[in-house]
Order: structure tokens, then sequence, then C-alpha cells
């Protein structure tokens, strides 16, 4: 599997865009739907409500397990994916693409996010 | 547990070369899944799947009162069993409470093999061991000597029929045969844990391989995947089937776990846990503490075991197993629940999602029971 250049990562498994506008989108990364296995069920945060770096603001719910959703950034949440409420499989199935998770306008970014090939390893390890 | 000391079936290599996603198992490291477990769990619905179940524990009883030391070991009526015929029970403790549930084959007149969960095999073994002293019986640990193969779903007739000569058709549920699978010895038996129509087949773990192998290509046009124990588990959930560790345990009788039709008093001699499971029957029957029922979720959140079930803001019972339901497109879910919220139908019964009161549906089990 491979992790797409142009984004960036969180250690707990997020994937983040590049920021246009002011607003980047973010979903959980292929490694991280794999370990999942077949997520039957998004919670997302709320249009408008806050989100705060590292702490949690929703969960995936996978045949075998639960798992929480953390926000790799602080800020607000812009637009959520219907789709992906609608249909979680598209989690697994395009987890950099249709399968993205919600979109913030970001306040402020903590100092650790990942580079593609950083999360490669850490992921790996 | 350490890797080490983790145990691998014959079929470990061709597991990892099919790119599955192990998982550990009562000391065992086994398939968990090879791709998605729903399209695993569908294909046994509706085609075929094929699993490694060589986890399971496998004990051999010999000798002239093979009969009469399993009547006295297990709650069932073993000799009454017809050789080439198996049988559902359980091993208990003199206080009722369950150690295990088996199956029992009987191989031949005075030749049984009782098949153990993984996780109990060697507690069974030592009771078995312990409860033969004075019987004319030998009790043999053949964990070692089988590997077992699955392959269960609509399909699984047709597929091993173009592998073995045995008659298939005249093998009845619940009953097992010596014959030649794909030119390998094996026990072909016709049971299963997925509530489908299946075979599950024991044959030496030197011959696993190619059998397995075997069973692949002669699935090929069928839809004969391979499946893991994830799929395993909500095959049997939706079957209504029990799995020790979370529906049975040893603080409760086979008649708590609404069972008690395993436990056969009228056979002959006495057995262990006769007295205290004379005394669960009577209080299952007047007054029983929690019945095992099934919920049906009408939202999407997934109930999982040890949750605690409520009704009007009180704890009235505890989910044993959930998750969400392929067949049913719902999460679905066991749990044992005061017998006045028990009945299907029963109003304002929900589980509490880690801090949010869901609604549930009472509902009869099973949640899925296949067409004959």
């Amino acid at each position: 599997m491979s992790n797409p250049q142009e984004l960036r990562y969180s250690k707990e498994h997020e994937w983040l865009s590049a920021v246009e506008d002011g607003v980047a989108t973010i979903g959980i990364t292929e490694h991280a739907a794999n370990a999942l296995g077949d997520v039957v069920f998004v919670q997302l945060p709320d249009v408008g409500s806050a989100v705060t770096a590292g702490e949690t603001c929703g969960e995936l719910e996978s045949t075998k397990s639960v798992s929480d959703l953390y926000a790799p950034v602080t800020g607000e949440v812009t637009e959520t994916n219907e789709d992906v409420v609608n249909d979680p499989s598209l989690v697994n199935s395009a987890p950099f693409e249709g399968g993205w998770l919600f979109k913030v306008r970001v306040a402020e970014e903590p100092a650790d996010l990942l580079s593609a090939d950083e999360y490669t390893t850490f992921s790996a390890g | 547990m350490s890797s080490t000391d983790t145990r691998r079936t014959a079929l470990d290599a061709l597991h990892r070369s099919l790119g599955a996603t192990m998982t550990d198992f009562a000391g065992w490291d086994m398939p968990l899944r090879y791709g998605s477990e729903r399209d695993e769990h569908n294909a046994v619905r509706t085609r075929a799947g094929l699993f490694d179940l060589s986890h399971m524990g496998e004990i051999t009883v010999t000798g002239p009162q093979a009969a009469a030391l399993l009547d006295h070991a297990l709650v069932g009526d073993i000799g009454g069993v017809k050789p080439g015929r198996a049988r559902y029970t359980m091993i208990c403790r003199e206080d009722g409470g369950i150690l295990d549930d088996l199956i029992v084959y009987r191989l031949a007149e005075t030749e049984y093999m009782v098949v153990a969960n993984a996780s109990n095999a060697q507690v069974v073994l030592d009771a078995l061991v312990e409860r033969s002293a004075g019987f004319d019986a030998e009790v043999r640990d053949d964990r070692d000597a089988y590997a077992l193969i699955a392959v269960q779903g609509p399909e699984s007739p047709g597929i091993l029929a173009s592998l073995t000569a045995a008659d298939l058709d005249g093998l009845k549920y619940y009953a097992g045969l010596p014959g030649t699978v794909a030119g390998v010895p094996a026990l072909i038996a016709r049971t299963g844990y997925t509530g489908e129509d299946g075979f599950e087949l024991f044959v030496k773990p030197e011959h696993a391989v190619e059998l397995w192998q075997a069973l692949t290509k002669a699935g090929e046009g069928a839809g004969l995947v391979p499946c893991g124990l994830s799929c395993r588990d909500t095959l049997r959930l939706e079957a209504g089937m029990p799995l020790y560790g979370h529906e049975l345990s040893t603080s409760l009788t086979p008649f708590d776990a609404g069972l008690g039709r395993v436990v056969k008093f009228e056979k002959e001699g006495d057995f262990v846990g006769r007295e205290a499971l004379t005394e669960a029957a009577a209080r299952a029957g007047a007054n029983p503490p929690r019945v095992l029922v099934g919920l049906v979720a009408e939202g999407r959140r997934v109930p999982r075991a040890g949750y605690a079930v409520v009704a009007g803001g009180t704890v009235i019972g505890e989910v044993t197993s959930g998750a969400p339901s392929p067949t049913l497109g719902k999460p679905i879910a066991m749990a044992y629940v005061d017998a006045a919220h028990s009945a299907p139908g029963t109003p304002g019964v929900g589980v509490d999602i880690r801090g949010t009161h869901e609604p549930y549906e009472v509902v009869a089990l099973p949640f899925y029971k296949r067409q004959k």
C-alpha cells in the first residue's frame, strides 16, 4: 500500500490534505482501514462544531470493534462526507479518495504531523 | 502470549500466501480474514466458504466402556448415539457449571472422538482423564493428530462430491463417516458452525495443504472463497449458536443458557453434575434468573460483548456477543436479560452503547435460519 505524497499524516492514522482557502480534508489511512476490517458505521462531528487536534471527534465501527476518530488539527468542521455516512464501505474501498470523512477550517496545526514517508515508516513499526 | 509459544496450523504458510490477516485465538495464530469479512460471510450464505479449524481440540475415547465413561463424564446420552452419528453436548462441573460445549462423534461401537473448543481442550482432556478412573476405557489426546478443514455453504455438497466417492446424500446432518477426499483419508462429518449445510473434514496434518488446494480448485466455479474466524463469528451469531466464553461459562448451567435439552436425566447411571443440574432445571422452569435473547438494532451502532442492556434507565442484562449482521443489514446481539424483559417484542429495551441508550428490539433466536 502506498500513502499519497501530497498528504500529511497523524500518529492516530488520519490523513490531512493540503490546506486550500484555509480548509483541509481529513480521512483515515489505508493502513488504518485495513486494520479495522469492514467499516459498517461512521459517526462524524457535526458541521459547525469545533474539533481539537489529538482529541476524539467521532467513531468508526467495524465488524470486530469500534475505534475513536481523532482530529488531526484544531478548527471548525465545515463539511462532512454524507456518501461515507450512507455507505461506510467507502472507507475500505477508497480511504484516500471517496472515503474522506470531513473538512476543517484549520485554526491550528500540531507540530508533529508526519510526511508520507515518515508515516509509512511509523505505520510499519 | 508471546509469538514463540503461539501455535501454527499445518496450513499456516498457505494462509500467509493468501494474504490473510492473522489473529491470536486461544494460543493459535489463525486467519481472521483474507479480504472483506462481509464478502466471506455472504459467500458462505450464498455459495461456499473454506475454513481452517485446526485449532479445535480432538480427544479420542476408546475401549469396551468408552460409552459408559462418556455417559458419566458428559451430560448427554452418548451411549445412545449410533456409530456414524454425532451429538452436540456439554461437559459440566459437579456444580453444573459448563466446562465446554462439545461435538461427540461415534466412530465405532467402542470408539468416540470428542471435539472441544481450542480454549478449553486441555480442561476437557484433564476432566475426561480424571473421570475415566474405574472405567475400562482410554482417553487419548489427539490434538496434534488432526488438521480440520470445513467447507460450508449451499454449494458445499456439490464441491465435496466432485472429490469423493463417499455417499454424501446418505450422510445426514450430524453424521460422520471415514472416507477419501481428493485421495486423502478423511473423517467426513456433516457438521458446522455457520447455520448452513456443510462439512468438516478431519485429516492428518500432513495432508491438509493437499486437501485445501483440491477443495479450492474444485470450488472455483462455484464461488468458494477462503474464510477467516471473523466471518465464522458473525455466521454463528446469526444462526443463534452459542460461543464458549460469551454465552457459555462455568458460572452458567446448560439450563441458564437455554440449552437444557442437551441434559439427559433419563440416561442410565450417574453423571457428573446430575444433582446440581436437577436443581438448575427446576429453577429455570419456575424462576429463571436471566434468559438468553436476541436483540436487533433500530439504529446502526453496534452492541459489543459486555455492554449493558437497559430498560427504563435500569440495567436489565448484558450483551454476550454483538456484531453488524451482514444478512440482516443491521447490528444484532445475543444477551442475557431479566426474564421480565425477555419476551419477543418487549417494549422499551435498549443497549447502553458508550453512554447512549440505543433502542433494540427483543427477538427470538436464531436471527437466521436457512431454507431447507
